[in-house]
C-alpha cells in the first residue's frame, strides 16, 4: 500500500480562522499528524500559507475538506513523499 | 464540537463577539429604562389594578424583545452576506461549503437572539416583584417601588459590565449609566407627576 507521509501545501485563507486554530484544525483532522503552518504573506483580506502535514498515513480528501471547511483554497501542492509498505 | 464552542467559534471567525456584546447593552438598556419608565409612570398615576400594570409592561417587554430579534437579524443577515461577499471575491473562490457560509447563515440568529433576550430577560427581571405580588406571595415593600429598585440596580450593573470590557473604573462607568436611569426618571416626574 501507497501510504503518503508528508505533504507541503501552498493554501490561501481569510485571516479568520487564524493560523492557530486553522493548524490545530488539520492536526486533528488527521491521527498522529505533525502540521507546520507558516504564513508566507498577508493582504488585506486574506493571507498565504505554507501547509506542512506529516504522519504515518495522510488522508488527502479529508485534509483538503478541512482546508475548504475553514475557509482556506488549496494553490498548489509543492511536496509530497509517499512510501511503499508492504501489506500485513 | 458543542454548541457553545460552535457558536464561540462562529462569532470568533467573523469577529461579531463585540457586536453581540454591544446589542446586549443597547438593548439591555433599553429594556430597562422602558420598564423604569413605564412603572414610575403607573407609580405617579392614579393607583392601577397590578394586573394592568404588569399587562402593560410585558406586552411593552414581548414588544421589545420581537423588535430586538427581527431588526437584529435583518440587518446583520444583509451585513454578513455582504461580508462574505467580499470574502469570496478576495479569495477568487465559492465559500459556500467553508465555516465563513455557516457562519453567515448562523451569527444573525445569534446576535439577534441576543438583541431580543438582552431587553426581554431584563424586563421580566424588572417585573418579577409584580409577578410574584400577582402570584400571591407578600413582599415587605411595594411591588412597584421594589420594581424600580431592581430597574436601578440593573441600569448601574450595565455600567459595571461596559466599565470591564472598557478597562475603566467599573464605579464610574456604573454611576454614569445609573445617573443617566436618575435623569430619566427625574424627567418622567417632571412630565407626568403633576
Amino acid at each position: 500500500m501507497v501510504a503518503v507521509k508528508r505533504v507541503v501545501l501552498d493554501v490561501l485563507k481569510p485571516h479568520q480562522p487564524n493560523a492557530l486554530e486553522f493548524c490545530q484544525a488539520l492536526s486533528a483532522a488527521v491521527e498522529g499528524s505533525t502540521v507546520r503552518v507558516t504564513v508566507i504573506a498577508v493582504d488585506e483580506k486574506t493571507e498565504s500559507l505554507e501547509v506542512s502535514v506529516e504522519a504515518t498515513l495522510i488522508d488527502f480528501d479529508l485534509l483538503q475538506a478541512v482546508i475548504s471547511k475553514m475557509g482556506g483554497a488549496l494553490h498548489s501542492i509543492d511536496e509530497v513523499e509517499a512510501k511503499n509498505e508492504p501489506n500485513t | 464540537m458543542n454548541i457553545y464552542r460552535k457558536a464561540e467559534f462562529l462569532l470568533n471567525i467573523t469577529r461579531s463577539q463585540g457586536i453581540a456584546r454591544r446589542y446586549f447593552v443597547v438593548n439591555g438598556f433599553d429594556g430597562a429604562l422602558t420598564m423604569l419608565g413605564m412603572i414610575l409612570g403607573f407609580q405617579l398615576s392614579a393607583s392601577a389594578p397590578l394586573s394592568i400594570t404588569i399587562n402593560a409592561c410585558l406586552g411593552a417587554a414581548i414588544a421589545l424583545g420581537v423588535s430586538g430579534v427581527s431588526s437584529a437579524y435583518i440587518s446583520e443577515l444583509a451585513e454578513r452576506r455582504h461580508a462574505l461577499l467580499k470574502l469570496e471575491e478576495a479569495m477568487l473562490e465559492d465559500l459556500q461549503e467553508s465555516a465563513h457560509s455557516e457562519a453567515a447563515r448562523w451569527v444573525p440568529m445569534i446576535i439577534a437572539l441576543v438583541n431580543g433576550s438582552a431587553p426581554l430577560f431584563i424586563s421580566l427581571v424588572i417585573l418579577s416583584p409584580l409577578l410574584l405580588t400577582h402570584a400571591g406571595i407578600v413582599l415587605p415593600i411595594s411591588p412597584l417601588f421594589l420594581a424600580i429598585i431592581l430597574a436601578l440596580i440593573i441600569v448601574f450593573l450595565l455600567g459595571v459590565f461596559l466599565g470591564r470590557i472598557a478597562g475603566t473604573s467599573w464605579l464610574r462607568s456604573g454611576l454614569q449609566t445609573l445617573f443617566i436611569a436618575i435623569t430619566t426618571s427625574v424627567l418622567i416626574f417632571l412630565f407626568t407627576g403633576y
